[in-house]
């Protein structure tokens, strides 16, 4: 039921108001005395060296990638895992992981493909 | 002062507004995404539509799919979409604009589309069901099911699908 998630959507709301308030009220209550220093951005106190908006290598862009594939994966396992047992049962353990077998099989001959052309690799 | 039935409008109910509060947050995204010139802040209200879009289909009670739009949509192509235009140079110096010459026709077309739907939301005899929807745990046990017994053909293109993207993925990103 919809309802059960009412929960989450209170967790989702709080979770909002805490950030409002966390912006709103500091802006409001404390003081606005800027200087360059403290408008710098905070890098753990090592002084920043250049600009932030730069370019970033395209290797972030593949990883991202990887992830999508691999969370497409994720999703379709969950459901089957679910009814692993009952498959086992109704049909035969052989149904019930040949399928996803061959798959998992599919996707592993991906990965050792991106293994072997070093895009796990972050020279 | 009236009491509440006095109202000309029916109370809406629980769910009800809590529809109007998701529905309001994914237009709300879908409109940063359309209209906001920084198209980081595009990408951003990308993301709070698709987390909406997720909380509708947790209404409608479809909760895997639910489940997946925020694994998928928010977890992964919200990250893509970010590096896409942290990677790209034009994006990243000077101001960018989220709209260019293709607008006019664009709106154009994004305005049939919407009549098209509307007329298909209006006109469409849509079957209505009741309290009779199958539980959550049932629906989600059901497809794991399917994937092995009816859908098994498309469920297995489908790893050749993810291999052909990731094969696709390495050769562009390595050139």
């Amino acid at each position: 039921m919809a309802i059960d998630y009412l929960p989450l959507l209170i967790v989702l709301i709080v979770a909002a108001l805490f950030a409002a308030i966390a912006l709103v009220v500091p802006a409001l209550l404390g003081p606005h005395r800027a200087n360059k220093q403290k408008l710098e951005p905070y890098e753990s106190g090592i002084i920043p060296f250049s600009d932030a908006r730069r370019r970033f290598p395209v290797k972030f862009y593949l990883v991202a990638m990887l992830f999508i594939l691999f969370d497409i994966e994720v999703i379709f396992l969950y459901p089957w895992a679910g009814v692993l047992r009952d498959l086992r049962d109704n049909y035969s353990i052989w149904l019930a992981l040949a399928p996803m077998g061959f798959f998992l099989f599919v996707l592993i001959v991906g990965l050792l493909y991106e293994w072997k052309k070093g895009a796990l690799d972050w020279k | 002062m009236p009491g509440l039935d006095a109202l000309p409008f029916p109370l809406p109910t629980v769910q009800q507004v809590i529809f109007i509060l998701i529905a309001g947050m994914t237009v709300t995204g879908a409109l940063i995404t359309a209209l906001a010139p920084n198209l980081f802040h595009n990408a951003l209200g990308l993301v709070l539509a698709f987390f909406g879009v997720a909380g509708v289909y947790v209404l409608l009670e479809a909760e895997f799919l639910a489940v997946s739009q925020v694994l998928i949509y928010v977890g992964a192509i919200a990250t893509l979409i970010t590096f896409a235009i942290m990677l790209t140079r034009g994006m990243m110096f000077g101001r960018t604009s989220s709209t260019n010459r293709l607008m006019l026709s664009t709106a154009i077309i994004s305005a049939l589309f919407f009549l098209v739907l509307t007329g298909l939301l209006v006109n469409v005899a849509w079957p209505e069901i009741g309290a009779e929807l199958a539980g959550s745990e049932q629906m989600i046990a059901d497809l794991g099911e399917m994937f092995v017994t009816t859908y098994l053909v498309p469920f297995e293109l489908m790893a050749l699908l993810l291999l052909a993207a990731l094969a696709g993925a390495i050769l562009l990103a390595r050139d």
